[in-house]
């Protein structure tokens, strides 16, 4: 544990102050960005505008996508209305398209339409599961990076695939747990290990979350963020489901930060047995 | 008392109709009446399939205007000699593979929850029901008392009826609300001529905000929210019923008409003002509709068309008096305005005769956005 500067204070009676031991500064950071929260929001499959806009602040997030197929940012009242006078920053994704060619067009797009080079990149190889197809995204990952854009690109959950990503220069990668709007969590958390083992860019869990614990196994992997919507934009009661996000992340984080027991077969109990009373 | 109602939809036609039974002096302003979303929809009259988490006040007020509904139709077509194409029947809702049919177990248990019994059908029971559903189906809904009407002849009843009871309509645009001394007094139309009355209404749909002369956050927001439909004609029986449908996440519908026409909708895009038909519209619909009903594409292709519902922050119509003295909205009804337009007509024709809003519309006033941060 570094000892930090702070926890040497000396209040104004002459007592020594501890500091908050949870206080070290943990910064999220993509491309040079700082975000103060580790919970990306989609805002796919909402009820209603205000039940996204009471979940997304219920949710703490800093930074949520939006489907530049499906909104127009002139438009009063939209998404990016909410997200402006909520202050969070938009990251326009690639939804719906299918090819690379696709996919660089309506980030072109997205790029004019709302001043930002940051995309989702998302391209799916077919409707039924959503996968990503490795092939056009990673031809169109290079393509938008030699045109200057910040690109988060949506993996298969594949280390290979992953690394190949990073090398061509994209700011994040973000595999999935499950297919999109499954539900079915991390179904492959060993290889999501690998992925956040060898990453040198931030890797953010996308796609698969059904629960708050999906979203901490995700963290409690090592993973620096977790990306969802459907979980909380279809939830029964959303906001409620976007605070139990917010806190499962959190403690996800913390528990990856603060390094867990290694597992035994047997048990070992937690009080000594020296000196304890025989009488 | 005389009263200008802006917008002559539906919800514009079923205010300025009740409002002049009740004595009131009407004019009703629309440069085109019954167009726009009224003539895009479809027309099923289903509160209880339109159900949504979080949207139980919206229910409620669905089955109020639905029970209302045989009553407004029958007096309709009494007066005008219209038929307006009323089905009071049931519908049914299908799924099409297992997590489509797990998304209507949950919606049957969260009805249940509601005091709304529904009848769960096995694949069987539904092409019992529907022989043309194709084999594939996995089970489904049947839901009470879920009917439909063809809009497009309700709002020409409901045209005929207006005129019948003594109000004027007047085919401008309008482009302002007139505001004097903090007080709505009429409005002006394109053509530059004003028309002042004590009340001004406006049933302005998913264009409230295109309106000039309004004070800041007198109406909340209304935006567009873009839906396709396709129209297709069978000569032959069809379906008997309409047929709701779950197709791999996602929702359908198929209505048919006495008249042969059969309506498949609708989507959902929030594309602004663009009311363009698109190819991947139009082939989501058929593509869905087909692996429900796979002898749809034997029909006869008769029509696509785009509308613009309004839809407000909660989904919900904003109904009654307005923060201006003298303004009252009808709007944001979103994809319930032909369910919800014998009830819109009925409350706020209440309120502008007695200034008081009715209990069944309490929860659907202006004010509950009045706290809302401006956009």
């Amino acid at each position: 544990m570094i000892q930090r500067e702070d926890e040497r204070r000396v209040n104004e009676t002459g007592t020594a102050v501890r500091a908050d031991p949870l206080a070290d500064s943990d910064p999220f950071v993509i491309a040079g960005e700082t975000f103060g929260s580790r919970l990306i929001m989609g805002t796919g499959g909402a009820p209603s505008m205000r039940t996204l806009e009471d979940a997304l602040v219920a949710s703490g997030t800093r930074l949520t996508t939006v489907a530049m197929r499906r909104v127009d940012p002139s438009v009063q009242g939209s998404v990016l209305d909410v997200l402006r006078r909520r202050d969070i920053t938009v990251l326009p994704n690639t939804a719906g398209c299918f090819t690379a060619g696709e996919a660089v067009l309506t980030a072109k797009l997205a790029r004019e339409a709302l001043g930002t080079s940051w995309v989702k990149l998302e391209v799916i190889a077919d409707e039924r599961t959503l996968l990503p197809d490795p092939i056009e995204l990673v031809d169109a990952a290079e393509q938008l990076v030699d045109n200057g854009f910040i690109v988060l690109p949506y993996t298969n959950d594949d280390p290979v695939l992953a690394r190949r990503l990073e090398q061509i220069g994209c700011a994040a990668v973000m595999p999935l747990g499950s297919p999109i709007g499954s539900g079915l969590g991390i179904r492959n958390p060993h290889n999501i290990e690998l992925i956040v083992e060898q990453a040198g860019v931030p890797v953010v869990l996308d796609a698969g979350i059904g629960t708050a614990s999906d979203a901490a196994l995700a963290m409690e992997l090592g993973c620096d963020a977790v990306l969802l919507a459907t979980a909380v934009t279809r939830a029964q009661a959303p906001a409620r489901m976007a605070a139990a996000m917010r806190h499962a992340v959190e403690a996800g984080r913390l528990a990856r930060l603060a390094g867990r027991i290694p597992k035994r077969r047997y048990a070992q109990a937690s009080s000594p047995w020296q000196g304890l009373s025989t009488a | 008392m005389d009263v200008v109602i802006v917008g002559a939809g539906v919800i514009g036609l079923a205010i300025a109709w009740r409002s002049a039974q009740r004595g009131l002096d009407v004019t009703i302003v629309d440069p085109r009446p019954a167009s726009e979303a009224s003539y895009v929809a479809a027309g099923m009259l289903a509160p209880v399939g339109e159900l949504a988490y979080g949207e139980e006040e919206l229910l409620r007020l669905g089955i109020a205007s639905r029970d209302r509904y045989s009553a407004f139709v029958a007096e309709l077509e009494e007066l005008t000699g219209h038929d307006t194409g009323y089905r009071d029947e049931d519908t049914v809702q299908v799924a099409f593979d297992s997590d489509d049919l797990a998304f209507l177990d949950d919606l049957r248990r969260f009805q249940e929850t509601l005091g709304l019994p529904a009848t769960p059908l096995s694949g069987r029971e539904c092409r019992r029901l529907e022989p043309m559903l194709a084999p594939s189906v996995r089970g489904g809904l049947l839901a009470e008392r879920n009917g439909s009407i063809d809009p497009r002849r309700l709002t020409a009843a409901l045209l005929a009826a207006v005129e019948r009871a003594g109000a004027r309509l007047v085919r401008r645009r309008v482009t302002r609300v007139l505001v004097e001394a903090g007080r709505a007094v009429g409005v002006r139309t394109e053509a530059g001529d004003d028309v002042r009355a004590d009340q001004v209404v406006l049933a302005t749909g998913a264009w409230t905000h295109r309106l000039a002369g309004l004070p800041p956050d007198v109406v909340p927001v209304i935006r567009p929210v873009k839906g396709q439909v396709v129209r297709l004609r069978t000569r032959v029986p069809f379906l008997t019923r309409t047929v709701r449908g779950v197709v791999k996440g996602s929702s359908i519908y198929v209505v048919p008409r006495s008249d042969g026409e059969i309506v498949i909708g609708a989507t959902q895009e929030e594309l602004g003002y663009d009311t363009t038909v698109t190819a991947g519209g139009l082939w989501e619909l058929l593509r869905d509709a087909r692996e429900l009903i796979p002898g749809i594409t034997e029909l006869e292709f008769a029509e696509v068309c785009a509308g613009l519902r309004p839809g407000s922050p909660d989904n919900a119509p904003v109904l009654g008096p307005a923060a201006l003295p003298g303004l009252l909205l009808a709007t944001g009804h979103f994809r319930n305005g032909i369910l919800l337009a014998p009830v819109t007509g009925d409350v706020v024709s209440e309120a502008l005769t007695t200034g008081e809003v009715p209990d069944v519309v309490r929860a659907f006033t202006p004010e509950r956005f009045a706290k809302e941060i401006p956009a």
